[in-house]
């Protein structure tokens, strides 16, 4: 189970506005999916050797060259705000 | 009075020199206008995937190797969540529990003695984005931040150090010596103040004698060797004081403020940080095969610590001057360079670490971007040794040498610098100094033979420091000897 409260700070971490209701729905949701999640502890893993990948490959390498960037009217154009050739974001700290 | 230790260890952030980033083919080049060097994989884009660059962790190896690290056969990438906005996939590609290298060390010597310090670990990590912050000179005050995120994705290696370190002089050794070694193997260029190798210290204080640590406090923003010392300094007494006046201390960041030389205590995270850390599913595992460490370890050019050995024990340097030597590649190079053409490394060394060192400060210059090369090099010191030229004029010379194509000869020829060791045309301009200091001629022959000095002072002004020294010095005895018996 999650917390409402957990809800409204993983949403203002992550510069997220929420309504009360949003806020409800979302924690009956990710409740939902952690309880589902949850049935993996159900299984019995003992002497199973710990795996960081499900994947068979290793070594999956390319060569240090350098290919285009995105031009600037890309890389902006999802950008909310921007100032110059920057992003631009709200003050950082402070806010409460 | 209790007597007090500092117990320090470094943490140090050193940019790779690769073309491209560490999991994208855009440019890891340093500078460039905002927001130039940026592909979908710097800005996290959604659906976009990491590619490993091979070189970065070839590059971590040889780092591994060159400071006697092991280098495990599995390494891994792990993701570290934190929010902010220079990260915007919301998590930093790094390594949590399987790095390139670990358990190493590094020896240092500080006033004579040495000491090794211990590593614990080398590992890779993308760089962030950079802020600025508007409308302040850091984050508190500023209004709203502008990102830039070229630097989001550089390949960076995080060295970790023990704390094994006792002093603001030892943390300064060390971080010399890593970046010696660094900037030998090729894998960072060095530079503090444009941030490729970067520092945070561990700092805490103890009551000599006492094992349990006291509480640690993080620094952040040193930006040169100067400032590590300094901030250190000023951290240890500020502690020391804290606790002999019975004041709490609190594990926290602090920051170095170069303007009022002092540590200032950054406000306070968010929150307690909690990374969750776990494997970058996007990443496979790396194997690192010994024969691949093999070869790259046979790759490793002659690290600064052996070199230093060499130019003291084979080359005849002092252990001083080889030591500034090797901390500056650009100069050693130059050095190896010029000895095939001009067999006397100590020459070579007394003008580059001394004149031509002091001419790059003072321009604010590095040696690639002047005009000397070996050859140059090797023919003004042939000229001086032959005494063509004096000391003092090859002084003059360190200048146009490095400001102009032209060679030492040439510029000589164009100037008329050479040195003036013909006889008789010393003995002429000699002669006209003594007709005209009457005075202090008269004084040397009633024995006050200090006003010698004087004398040829004016002989070294009328040709413009040209005349031979030790000629000039000889024929001029000579003819006041000649009017004393007269």
């Amino acid at each position: 189970m999650i917390s409402t409260e957990s809800i409204k700070h993983i949403a203002r971490l992550s510069r997220l506005s929420f309504s009360e209701a949003e806020i409800e729905q979302f924690t009956e949701q990710l409740g939902a999916i952690l309880n589902y999640v949850d049935q993996l502890a159900e299984l019995d893993t003992t002497g199973v050797k710990p795996a960081s990948h499900a994947l068979p490959a290793i070594n999956v390498f390319r060569d240090d060259t350098v290919l285009h960037s995105l031009s600037q009217a890309q890389i902006f154009m999802n950008a909310p705000e921007t100032e110059e050739a920057y992003f631009k974001v709200p003050q950082i700290m402070g806010d409460k | 009075m209790t007597e007090f230790e500092a117990v320090i260890g470094l943490e140090v952030h050193a940019e790779l020199l690769t073309e491209s980033k560490l999991f994208c083919e855009s440019a890891a080049h340093f500078g460039g206008s905002p927001n130039t060097h940026v592909g979908p994989v710097s800005l996290g884009l959604p659906g976009t995937l990491p590619v490993l660059n091979q070189r970065v962790i070839e590059m971590g190896i040889k780092a591994g190797l060159a400071t006697h690290c092991q280098i495990p056969r599995i390494t891994k990438f792990d993701r570290k969540h934190y929010f902010y906005p220079d990260l915007p996939k919301g998590y930093q590609i790094t390594q949590f529990d399987q790095p390139i290298a670990e358990k190493g060390w590094i020896d240092i010597e500080t006033a004579g003695k040495a000491k090794r310090i211990q590593l614990t670990r080398i590992h890779i990590e993308e760089d962030a984005g950079k802020l600025v912050h508007a409308g302040a000179d850091r984050m508190a005050g500023s209004v709203y931040s502008l990102i830039d995120f070229n630097r989001a994705g550089v390949p960076l290696l995080e060295i970790v150090s023990e704390p094994d370190l006792r002093s603001s002089q030892e943390a300064k050794a060390y971080l010399e010596e890593l970046r010696s070694i660094l900037m030998a193997i090729g894998v960072c260029d060095g530079k503090m103040q444009e941030g490729s190798l970067r520092c945070d210290a561990n700092v805490s204080v103890r009551p000599l004698g006492r094992e349990v640590l006291g509480t640690r406090v993080e620094l952040k923003n040193i930006n040169s060797f100067k400032f590590l010392q300094k901030a250190i300094d000023y951290e240890i007494q500020r502690q020391i004081t804290a606790v002999e006046c019975g004041e709490p201390l609190v594990q926290e960041t602090r920051l170095w403020d170069e303007q009022k030389n002092r540590t200032i205590s950054m406000r306070s995270k968010e929150e307690a940080h909690d990374y969750r850390y776990f494997p970058d599913p996007d990443l496979v595992d790396i194997e690192v095969d010994p024969s691949w460490v093999q070869s790259l370890e046979e790759s490793l050019p002659e690290l600064p610590a052996a070199r230093r050995l060499r130019y003291v024990e084979s080359l005849g340097l002092n252990a001083a001057d080889a030591g500034v030597l090797v901390a500056e590649p650009a100069a050693m190079a130059l050095f190896e360079a010029t000895l095939e053409q001009y067999d006397n490394p100590r020459e070579i060394c007394k003008w580059l670490i001394g004149d031509i060192s002091a001419y790059l400060n003072d321009k604010h210059v590095e040696l690639a971007q002047t005009q000397l090369t070996p050859h140059k090099l090797a023919e003004m010191l042939t000229l001086l040794e032959k005494g063509t030229i004096s000391g003092k004029i090859a002084k003059t010379l360190i200048g146009p040498l490095l400001e102009s194509d032209q060679t030492a000869q040439a510029l000589i020829a164009a100037s008329g610098m050479t040195q003036i060791s013909d006889s008789s045309a010393l003995e002429g301009i000699i002669g006209e100094v003594l007709n005209q200091n009457p005075t202090q001629v008269q004084q040397f022959l009633e024995g006050k033979e200090k006003v010698m000095g004087f004398l040829l002072g004016q002989v070294m002004k009328a040709t413009q420091g040209r005349a031979d020294p030790a000629q000039t010095n000889q024929l001029m005895r000579t003819l006041l000897e000649a009017k004393k018996n007269s």
